[in-house]
């Protein structure tokens, strides 16, 4: 996995040039300029917008100020989905900046959670971790923790702080080497075709016969309508972290590399473009 | 996540339990069994066990469940699976079914306070 730390970085260092606009829908008492910011993947929309918050906050009267939400074309973004899921789903094959629509009135209650402090999202976040490692290790690594261990890694988060996160994240990703990989991948297929949140079931790592089991397997196996046939056009595009991995790469690999900071391997099947 | 919060219908008592090792019959079945045992001084149901559609959002199950105990809005409910672990609000019963299941059956706490970091 050492070898692989530059992959770790390149997937933490994710960013994605965003631009923040108002609702029209919103009162002002002056005109709102756009916020522009560099979003990063592996994070969450109401942990990283204080910025954005703030600097809207100046062009309206307290009044008309509830809860923030954002909006990219229609589409209310569940803050509770990393960044770089958000986007891929949503606005991949769309030109940069991504341009968000910032609310503060009419949160759709049936769309998104309330986030009303970090704590909130601290805890999704340590939530995601714990059923994460129920799948790879039956629990027993992130039980095995302490507190303090379980901090380290939000902090990590919060902050920024690759090494800090890493330097606990790294016992999550272990196993026992008899077994080439972890008891059950944690991953997610989110599609924009269906109503339903996302796939979740499990799959091993390794086939019953010993053969390492790839992304292509998994699709395969969970959604053979992502695949491409032989002599037919491609109808889906595979997108993990805003790569379309390829189909032959082991599955544990991803897992240990292109998972999320929640430990869950994110992959978004989305329409091919047409052109 | 206001999805329709109707009841899930109580299991009949005297219905033969579907085989649990039987990955067909499960993947084909719209409904799962869940079992629902409450952490702490979170009142109890009487009815424990229910059969719910697989669609069916951690979220509706969490407002039916404070419904069914009459407790208060400001009352927040609390989901757990392996008494560990809080899954998304937006997650289908189903899925966890899938994952966590045993027995042929999902078994949940809940609870009206942090149970489970």
């Amino acid at each position: 996995m050492a070898d692989d730390k530059d992959v770790l970085r390149d997937v933490w260092f994710g960013r994605i040039p965003t631009c923040f606009t108002l609702s029209q829908d919103e009162a002002t008492e002056r005109e709102a300029e756009p916020y522009y910011l560099l979003l990063p993947r592996v994070s969450y929309l109401t942990l990283v917008t204080d910025k954005v918050k703030k600097h809207f906050l100046k062009a309206m009267r307290t009044e008309d100020v509830e809860e923030m939400w954002f909006e990219y074309e229609g589409t209310p973004l569940k803050w509770h989905n990393p960044i770089g899921v958000l986007f891929d789903l949503h606005a991949s094959n769309t030109v940069l900046p991504w341009s968000i629509t910032v609310h503060f009135k009419n949160f759709p209650d049936s769309d998104l959670l309330h986030c009303p402090s970090n704590s909130v999202i601290e805890a999704h976040f340590m939530s995601s971790i714990k059923e994460a490692d129920a799948l790879k290790h039956k629990g027993q690594v992130v039980n095995d923790m302490q507190k303090k261990d379980h901090k380290q890694l939000w902090m990590g988060l919060q902050n920024d702080k690759f090494d800090q996160f890493w330097a606990m994240n790294r016992k999550l990703m272990e196993y026992p080497t008899e077994e080439g990989g972890f008891r059950y991948i944690p991953f997610r297929i989110y599609q924009t075709t269906s109503d339903r949140p996302f796939i979740q079931k499990l799959f091993r790592p390794v086939s019953p016969e010993g053969n390492t089991h790839t992304l292509g397997d998994l699709l395969k196996a969970m959604y053979p309508d992502a695949l491409t046939n032989d002599g037919e056009q491609k109808r889906y595009q595979v997108v993990i972290h805003g790569i379309e991995p390829l189909l032959e790469t082991p599955l544990q690999w991803l897992s240990e590399h292109l998972s999320h900071p929640d430990n869950f391997l994110h992959i978004c099947v989305i329409p091919a473009p047409s052109d | 996540m206001s999805d329709n919060a109707e009841s899930p219908t109580e299991t009949q008592k005297e219905e033969p339990q579907p085989p649990p090792d039987d990955a067909t019959t499960n993947e084909e079945k719209k409904k799962i069994d869940v079992l629902l045992k409450a952490v702490g001084d979170t009142p109890i149901m009487k009815t424990r066990k229910w059969a719910m559609e697989r669609g069916r959002t951690v979220q509706s199950l969490a407002q039916f469940i404070s419904r069914f105990l009459k407790l208060e809005a400001s009352e927040q409910l609390f989901i757990y699976v392996n008494q560990s672990f809080a899954p998304s609000p937006d997650q289908e019963v189903g899925a966890l079914f899938d994952c966590f299941g045993s027995d042929g059956k999902l078994v949940l706490h809940y609870c009206k306070s942090q149970a489970w970091g």
